[in-house]
C-alpha cells in the first residue's frame, strides 16, 4: 500500500506538532474558557463516534456483529463496577471470543 | 531502600519518592495492556492492508492509540486519505491540551521538550495529573509514557507478524478497539454537559453512517463538541453546582 504512505506520514507528524504545540504554546493562548471546554468535549465526541462507528458501520451500511456488542456490553458492566483498563480489555476480548467459540 | 540524603539530587529525589513503588506498579500494568493492545493494532492494521513499516511507523511516530486505530480504520472502509487525515489529526487535538497540562507541572525546556512533547498521551497525562507532588508526576509521566512507548511498538510488531497466522476475530481481538475507547469515554463522562455531547455525537454519527463516506462521522462529530463547548457554563435551577 504505497498510497497509504502521504496519510501516514501526515497523520503521524501532525499528531506529533498537535503535541508540540500543547508543550509550546504559551499557556494563555490555550486558557480560554471556551477554548477549554471545546477541548475537554472534542474526546467525548470524538470517541463517542468512533465506538458508535466500530459497532454498526460496515462500508455505509448499518450491520452489528452481536458477538461484538455482547464484549464491548460485557466491558460496560466492568466499567461499572470500577474495573481498570486492563480488565475490561481482557473481559471484553474473552467474551467476544467465548461466545463465537460457543456459536 | 535507604539511599543517602546526599547522593546525586536528581537521583535520590526520585529513589526517596514515598510513591515510586505504587507508580512504577501501574506503569507496568498499563503497559502490559499496552502490549496486548499494540498486537491488537498491528493485527487490525495487517489486516487492512498496511506494510509491517508502515504500521509500526504508526506506532514509533504518531504514538497516540485512538488516532491510529481511526486512521487505520478509514483505511479498512475504503475512505478517502483525506477523511483518515482529519480524523486522525481531530482525535490527536486532544493531546495538545493535555500537553498544556503536563507542562504547567513538569515545566520541561529544550530537549526535554521536545522529548516530553511525543510521550504526551491519555494514559501519561492521567497518571501525572493524578500525583499528589511535582517530583511523583515527572516520575509518573516519564515512567509510563516510555513504558507505553516500548510495549506498543512491539506489541504492534508482534501483532502485524502473527496477524495474518492467527484468526484475530476469533481471539475477540476486534472488540477490543471500541471496548478500550468506550473506557477511555467512561472516565471522560465527568458533567451532564459531557453525557449531553456523547449522546449527541452518538446520534449524529450513527445517522451519517449511510449517507457519507467512511471516516466522516467522526469528523463531523466533532461539531457537537465545538458548538457544546461555546455555551456558557450555566448554574441551572433544581441541581447543585457541580
Amino acid at each position: 500500500m504505497t498510497t497509504a504512505w502521504a496519510p501516514i506520514l501526515a497523520a503521524s507528524l501532525g499528531c506529533y506538532g498537535l503535541k508540540l504545540a500543547g508543550v509550546s504554546l504559551p499557556a494563555s493562548l490555550l486558557k480560554h474558557p471556551r477554548v477549554q471546554r471545546t477541548a475537554g468535549l472534542l474526546p467525548v465526541a470524538m470517541l463517542t463516534a468512533l465506538v458508535v462507528t466500530d459497532l454498526f458501520d460496515t462500508n455505509r451500511h448499518y450491520s452489528a456483529d452481536w458477538h461484538t456488542l455482547a464484549g464491548v456490553g460485557v466491558g460496560a458492566v466492568a466499567l461499572r463496577l470500577g474495573g481498570s483498563l486492563v480488565v475490561v480489555f481482557a473481559l471484553a476480548i474473552a467474551s467476544t471470543a467465548a461466545l463465537r467459540f460457543a456459536a | 531502600m535507604t539511599s543517602s540524603p546526599l547522593a546525586g539530587a536528581a537521583t535520590s529525589a526520585i529513589e526517596s519518592l514515598p510513591e515510586r513503588t505504587a507508580i512504577t506498579r501501574a506503569a507496568a500494568g498499563i503497559g502490559l495492556y499496552a502490549g496486548a493492545f499494540g498486537v491488537t493494532f498491528g493485527a487490525v492494521s495487517a489486516a487492512s492492508g498496511l506494510t509491517t513499516t508502515q504500521a509500526v511507523v504508526l506506532s514509533i511516530v504518531m504514538y497516540t492509540g485512538a488516532s491510529q486505530f481511526a486512521l487505520v480504520g478509514v483505511f479498512a472502509a475504503g475512505g478517502s486519505p483525506l477523511a483518515g487525515l482529519s480524523a486522525a489529526l481531530l482525535l490527536g487535538l486532544r493531546n495538545a491540551f493535555y500537553g498544556v497540562r503536563v507542562t504547567q507541572i513538569l515545566r520541561p525546556s529544550g530537549v526535554r521538550r521536545l522529548l516530553a512533547a511525543h510521550f504526551v498521551i491519555d494514559e501519561s497525562t492521567a497518571m501525572a495529573i493524578a500525583q499528589p507532588t511535582r517530583d511523583a508526576a515527572g516520575y509518573a509521566f516519564w515512567a509510563t509514557g516510555i513504558t507505553l512507548y516500548i510495549l506498543w511498538t512491539l506489541g504492534t510488531l508482534a501483532g502485524v507478524l502473527i496477524g495474518s497466522g492467527i484468526n484475530t476475530s476469533a481471539l475477540g481481538l476486534d472488540t477490543a478497539a471500541p471496548a478500550i475507547f468506550l473506557a477511555l469515554l467512561w472516565r471522560q463522562l465527568s458533567d451532564g454537559r459531557a453525557c449531553a455531547v456523547a449522546l449527541g455525537a452518538a446520534a449524529l454519527a450513527l445517522g451519517l453512517i449511510p449517507l457519507v463516506p467512511a471516516g466522516v462521522p467522526i469528523v463531523a462529530a466533532a461539531a457537537v463538541a465545538v458548538i457544546a463547548g461555546q455555551l456558557p457554563t450555566a448554574r441551572r435551577h433544581g441541581t447543585p453546582d457541580q
